[in-house]
């Protein structure tokens, strides 16, 4: 005769939702109210057993205030610490832009799948992002950067509001002085400094007047949804094909692992099968992101 | 692995108060005011009779409204954290409707596809559910509707049928089940042929659409936005048709902090709130109701048998009963079913 009560098994004995500490190692003021953490891990074991890929996020906390999910923002090819670049907006993110180096936050992950990087070598890739999106890009930028020769022309045309808006200002000081990255810059009209001297317009139209060329190229486009909704046609009207053309999603998201049901979007969870899609993937999927 | 016997009404007490001496905490449907709510009885009468459905499911067993994830207390510039435990009591759910034993089945799909979440396992493999068939239902009972039935055995470990005033069938059909008639196998005679009597005693609940055959082309009503918003007009958004609902999952995580101490909880959610799914950017990709209540439907009838192989509803008709402003899923679905293409 068997009992009530079975023997737990090791996944009945694991909490998914307990963070690892991370101790806040360097933070920098990107633009208003957006920050940069450099963190690494506090436990040694957690730390050399850590790795992630392109693409991937986590969900970042400050004890007593909650989570946020934010992608993480350096390149997997830099060993050792990850970041991640948040603006501040509600409850979790504003107590986090309060913390200071050497403050201990909360992370787990990291979740999601991954641009394939190791698929496009060999192939140009053209980077395009608006205002806050430049991070979860930014990560691949570092990953193909730092593997360059595995790479033919890499092209990065990026647009904020206005120049204060504009983040990794060094980094992309540090981009236009190499030869072997092509970078446009841009901020709305209006959002310009009489010192500016990139380029003045939306994105989309910045797309249009570089006409970048869709053979054996690999775009990768992050922004705001109505960034997004206007870059696609100058896309497709330069000839880039449904698959040639990546993003992430930033769905929202509470548990990360599939379950709390926020980030589903028709039959899939952003959270497990994105955060990246193609656009011929998002194609297939119900508008709702 | 269905056995049949037969239970006297009155040797109930005799079963409770061995299941109490064997470690198990009971939970039944109890009267509390005019409601019936699953409570542990204080005596086998308290146990609520004739009642079609409670308004709350049972789902808090293994999903709680508020589950305690974390503690955690300020510690200078660190933070000591404490994980609460795992283990879970052992726990008898006597008394549920089939449709309720049935909705464990969803719950598990969501919990458990993927990275097992450590709670809910725990709770399901210390729960024991001895259902009770269902001899009446209501205008809002739909089970024939979504694969169960007022009978069904899906997702209980014993289902009793009453047979008439003083008897029950009682059909043990997993190895829990077998334990926990194993506590007072004194009290289990043969059935002697009267399985045969258990449908005559069912409700008849009838069949308003095939759920099976819906979730095949539910998808292509996406959008017809005017069906959705003629639906959904009267819609509050309260979320109550969640919180009563036995498959409804969706939770939030949230902190609670007073000074340096604090707690993480996972809460209830409901897609049917604007908050769900709104971005800090202010987007929305679900912004009006009717978006939501699309979500709600299309998650139940074709994105969940998609990608889990489960339905996520049980017909129990609770949404539609809790509704202040009447708003009927069954009738609403029915409709959609019809709609053919």
């Amino acid at each position: 005769m068997t009992t009530f009560a079975t023997a737990p098994s090791a996944s009945q004995r694991r909490n998914l939702y307990t963070p690892h500490k991370m101790r806040i190692v360097k933070a920098t003021d990107e633009a208003p109210a957006v920050r940069t953490f450099q963190l690494q891990f506090v436990d040694a074991e957690v730390a050399a057993r850590f790795s992630f890929q392109a693409g991937q996020f986590g969900e970042y906390s400050v004890y007593g205030e909650g989570e946020s999910t934010f992608c993480i923002a350096s390149s997997p090819t830099r060993k050792g610490y990850i970041e991640c670049t948040f603006r501040q907006a509600g409850r979790v993110t504003s107590a986090l832009a309060d913390r200071q180096e050497g403050d201990i936050i909360g992370f787990r992950g990291p979740y999601g799948n991954t641009f394939p990087v190791e698929h496009w070598e060999g192939k140009k890739i053209l980077f395009i992002a608006g205002g806050i999106a430049l991070p979860p890009v930014r990560c691949v930028i570092w990953n193909v950067l730092d593997l360059r020769d595995r790479y033919q022309d890499v092209s990065i045309i990026y647009g904020a509001r206005t120049v204060a808006d504009l983040v990794y200002k060094h980094e992309l000081a540090d981009w236009d002085q190499r030869s072997d990255v092509n970078l446009w810059v841009t901020v709305d009209p209006g959002g310009q400094t009489p010192e500016w001297t990139g380029k003045v317009g939306f994105v989309p139209a910045i797309v249009e007047e570089v006409k970048p060329r869709p053979a054996d190229t690999i775009a990768v486009l992050c922004g705001p949804p109505i960034m997004i909704k206007l870059t696609l046609p100058v896309l497709a009207k330069l000839g880039f094909a449904p698959e040639q053309i990546y993003t992430t999603l930033e769905n929202r998201m509470k548990c990360g692992v599939g379950k709390c049901g926020r980030c589903n979007v028709g039959k899939l969870f952003v959270c497990k099968d994105g955060p990246v899609f193609t656009l011929a993937q998002l194609n297939e999927l119900p508008p709702e992101y | 692995m269905s056995e049949s016997s037969i239970l006297q009404r009155a040797s109930l007490g005799a079963w409770l108060e061995a299941m109490g001496r064997a470690g198990q905490r009971v939970l039944a449907p109890v009267r509390e005011a005019d409601r019936v709510v699953f409570a542990t009885p204080s005596a086998p009468d308290q146990i609520a009779t004739g009642f079609v459905q409670t308004p709350a499911s049972a789902k808090a067993v293994v999903f709680p409204p508020y589950d305690e994830m974390l503690r955690f207390r300020a510690n200078g510039e660190d933070v000591h954290v404490e994980e609460p435990s795992i283990a879970a009591e052992p726990t008898v759910l006597f008394g549920v409707r089939p449709c309720d034993a049935a909705s464990f089945a969803t719950l598990r799909a969501v919990f458990t596809w993927d990275s097992p979440d450590a709670w809910f396992e725990a709770r399901m493999a210390s729960l024991t559910v001895i259902s009770v068939s269902c001899t009446q239902c209501d205008e809002y009972c739909f089970c024939t509707s979504v694969g169960g039935g007022p009978g069904s055995t899906q997702g209980s470990d014993i289902l009793l049928t009453p047979l008439d005033d003083r008897r029950w069938l009682a059909e043990v059909l997993t190895e829990k089940g077998q334990a926990a008639a194993a506590l007072a196998p004194q009290l289990f005679a043969p059935a002697n042929g009267e399985a045969a009597n258990k449908e005559k005693v069912l409700a008849h609940v009838p069949v308003r659409f095939e759920a099976k055959e819906f979730a095949q082309w539910l998808p292509s009503l996406f959008d017809r936005t005017d069906v959705w918003k003629e639906q959904s007009l009267r819609c509050l958004g309260c979320g109550a048709c969640a919180f009563v609902c036995p498959t409804c999952s969706c939770f939030d995580i949230q902190d609670e902090r007073v000074r340096d101490q604090g707690t993480r909880l996972r809460c209830w959610d409901s897609c049917g709130f604007r908050l769900f799914t709104l971005h800090a950017s202010g987007h929305n990709p679900r912004h009006v109701q009717s978006e939501r209540w699309r979500q709600r439907v299309m998650h139940k009838f074709s994105y969940q048998p998609e990608r889990l192989g489960v339905t996520g509803c049980v017909g129990c008709g609770r949404c539609s009963r809790a509704c202040p402003v009447d708003m009927n899923l069954g009738e609403h679905v029915r409709m959609l079913s019809e709609m053919s293409v």
